[in-house]
């Protein structure tokens, strides 16, 4: 029997994804890969996998699998409800960011995405898929990735490369990982000069909001209107996630993962890769302030990013016997079920 | 006068060897701009610098670098600021400018590519001609009668956005884009030509449809056609058409090719 996960429901929108296909943009290849790559190293650093292993990400709503394995070592990162019906036993609810040794039948239905647009799922030892172009990172709109380039669908069955759970603990984040506050810091440019000083200082001032046009893709904002000197369009040029371009309607949008490798838009400015993971995660809705910093600011932003995502891989703990909390258990411990209401958002 | 260069978001670099500017594109990459226009001398700067870095890189040069994306007149180059710095990587490849400002451009690859032009094939040959004020075999004619340069890839993986459209056939995108465009359509705006490899949504003029394909995982080079190739039309009929989309043997890369570049 070849060890997998069966999936029973897909969840809205579950694709795999790694740290992204680089090296074909230049053929017009996107690079894709996970919106949150700090929310998929934490799902990775839990079941004890590299930090660039491929996983699931979850967007919204998350998936209901079944384990095909004699054992297989889970962990979900992000602010999600976990509920488990094994093989042999009573449902209970699961915590998340931290890792679960499930066994052989069990199902584990992944709830609601609360208060963020993705999370990510890790199993030890990774999903057994052929990488396309070098890389496991899907990209729906070119069908390109594993399991054909599509999102999860009922029935597909995820190949594991372990048939059962690596020995050792079950590891869990000491707290979740804090992705910090206040505004998205962004460089001026590529083409800061085809605005007017009144847009730049607009667009450093106002508040903005992400619009339900959000996908992988980006984020249409909602918002001051923005004006170009001139005209909207450039020569079209490379483009990375973050960049921010603005049409000529003037409405700001900030690209993700799923961008276009070049385009014909003047870009007012590009978010730092020390806060791409906040907005990888942000929902219609968000409120988004931003502030100008200089390149050398961002690379020393990003640095220290990489030293806290590190400090938090180095607290991950034993998460002790047993595999959850009993239902009943939860339901009769007030503190417990506020605690899940806090991190699901919403009450039980 | 630090606060002035952030403000633009750009570096002039004007009489420093060939390029133009080097821009800001946040703290994961920059841009190396050799001129404002579209042409195939700013083109072949890029083409140039392009194959530099990554000799450079093959080399061992260049640590931390991710890749370089060439377009019309730059050269994104990608970096990881973790392993890296904008400094390090920007001092290598402007160093790299002076290296390869005297070497020749590949003349590159030629391509013989078939279209067929009639009927439900070419949606917009009627309008293209009456726009144009030519006959639709004129325009069939000013198009298979161009050897195309192709700039870059962009838009979708696979698509090559070639130049330059002859000026009695330019026009402007159509004012409501196709939600659907089928792919192989082969299409022209403004001074572009181009071939869509996927189904998508375009705003282009449809003249007529290839049944090559031009992005396929299968080959070791999975698309087609590569910046500086260059591309020659040549009509079709609907059962040549069919023919070959029911073997596509034979339109196989290799009976395409008709210069190695």
């Amino acid at each position: 029997m070849v060890a997998a996960l069966e999936v029973l429901a897909p969840g809205l929108h579950s694709t795999v994804q790694d740290f992204g296909r680089f090296g074909f943009q230049d053929l017009g290849v996107p690079v894709a890969g996970a919106l949150d790559p700090v929310g998929l190293r934490l799902a990775n650093a839990l079941v004890g996998n590299r930090p660039g292993e491929a996983g699931l990400e979850l967007s919204y709503l998350g998936p209901t699998v079944k384990v095909a394995a004699a054992s297989a070592r889970i962990a979900v990162a992000g602010p999600v409800r976990l509920a488990l019906t094994p093989a042999d036993g009573e449902a209970r609810m699961l915590d998340p960011d931290r890792a679960h040794t499930l066994h052989q039948g069990d199902v584990l239905a992944i709830g609601a995405v609360a208060g963020a647009a993705v999370a990510y799922l890790a199993v030890a030892g990774g999903f057994d898929l052929a990488p396309v172009l070098g890389s496991l990172a899907t990209y729906v709109r070119a069908g390109l990735g594993p399991l054909g380039g599509k999102p999860l669908a009922a029935g597909m069955v995820l190949p594991l490369r372990l048939d059962a759970a690596p020995t050792g603990p079950d590891l869990a984040l000491a707290e979740p990982f804090e992705y910090g506050l206040g505004p998205i810091r962004v460089v001026p440019g590529p083409q800061a000069d085809a605005f007017t000083d009144e847009a730049m200082a607009t667009f450093l001032a106002a508040d903005y909001t992400v619009s339900k046009e959000a996908d992988r893709m980006g984020l249409r904002l909602d918002g001051p209107v923005l004006a170009h000197r001139g005209k909207a369009d450039i020569v079209s040029d490379g483009l990375v996630s973050g960049c921010i371009q603005v049409p000529g309607n003037g409405a700001p949008i900030i690209l993700l993962a799923d961008h276009q490798t070049a385009g014909g838009y003047a870009k007012i400015a590009t978010v730092i890769s020390a806060d791409l993971p906040r907005l990888g995660r942000a929902v219609p809705g968000t409120k988004l302030r931003f502030k100008a910093v200089s390149v050398a600011e961002a690379e020393q932003a990003r640095r220290a990013l990489e030293r806290e995502v590190k400090r938090c891989i180095e607290g991950l703990r034993d998460a002790g016997i047993g595999a959850g909390i009993d239902l009943a258990a939860l339901y009769g411990n007030d503190l417990v079920s506020g605690m899940i209401d806090a991190i699901s958002g919403e009450g039980r | 006068m630090m606060a002035a260069l952030e403000n633009t978001g750009a570096r002039n670099r004007m009489g420093s060897m060939d390029i133009l500017r080097i821009t800001e594109v946040g703290d994961t990459a920059f841009n190396v701009e050799f001129g404002d226009g579209i042409d195939p001398e700013t083109n072949a700067r890029v083409m140039s610098l392009c194959r530099a870095v990554r000799r450079a890189r093959d080399g061992g040069g260049l640590a931390g670098l991710v890749e370089v994306v060439p377009t019309f007149r730059s050269l994104l180059v990608c970096y990881d600021p973790v392993v890296t710095s904008r400094i390090a990587v920007e001092a290598e490849v402007t160093a790299l400018v002076a290296t390869c400002a005297d070497s020749q451009a590949s003349a590159g690859r030629r391509w013989r590519i078939p279209v067929c032009y009639e009927g439900e094939f070419g949606p917009d040959l009627a309008d293209v001609a009456a726009a144009t004020g030519l006959a639709a075999d004129e325009v069939i004619a000013a198009h298979c009668g161009t050897e195309f340069f192709v700039y870059m890839l962009g838009f979708m993986p696979g698509f090559a956005y070639m130049g330059d459209v002859p000026a009695i056939l330019r026009l402007p995108r159509k004012a409501s884009p196709r939600l659907k465009v089928p792919a192989g359509s082969v299409a022209i705006a403004e001074s572009f030509a181009a071939i869509y490899p996927w189904e998508s949504p375009g705003g282009w003029h449809l003249l007529g449809r290839t049944p090559v394909t031009f992005f396929d995982l299968e080959r070791p080079q999975p698309s087609l056609l590569a910046p500086g190739d260059r591309v020659v039309f040549h009509a079709i009929g609907a059962a040549e058409y069919d023919a070959a989309r029911r073997d596509s043997a034979l339109v196989a890369p290799e009976r395409l090719l008709t210069e190695a570049g």
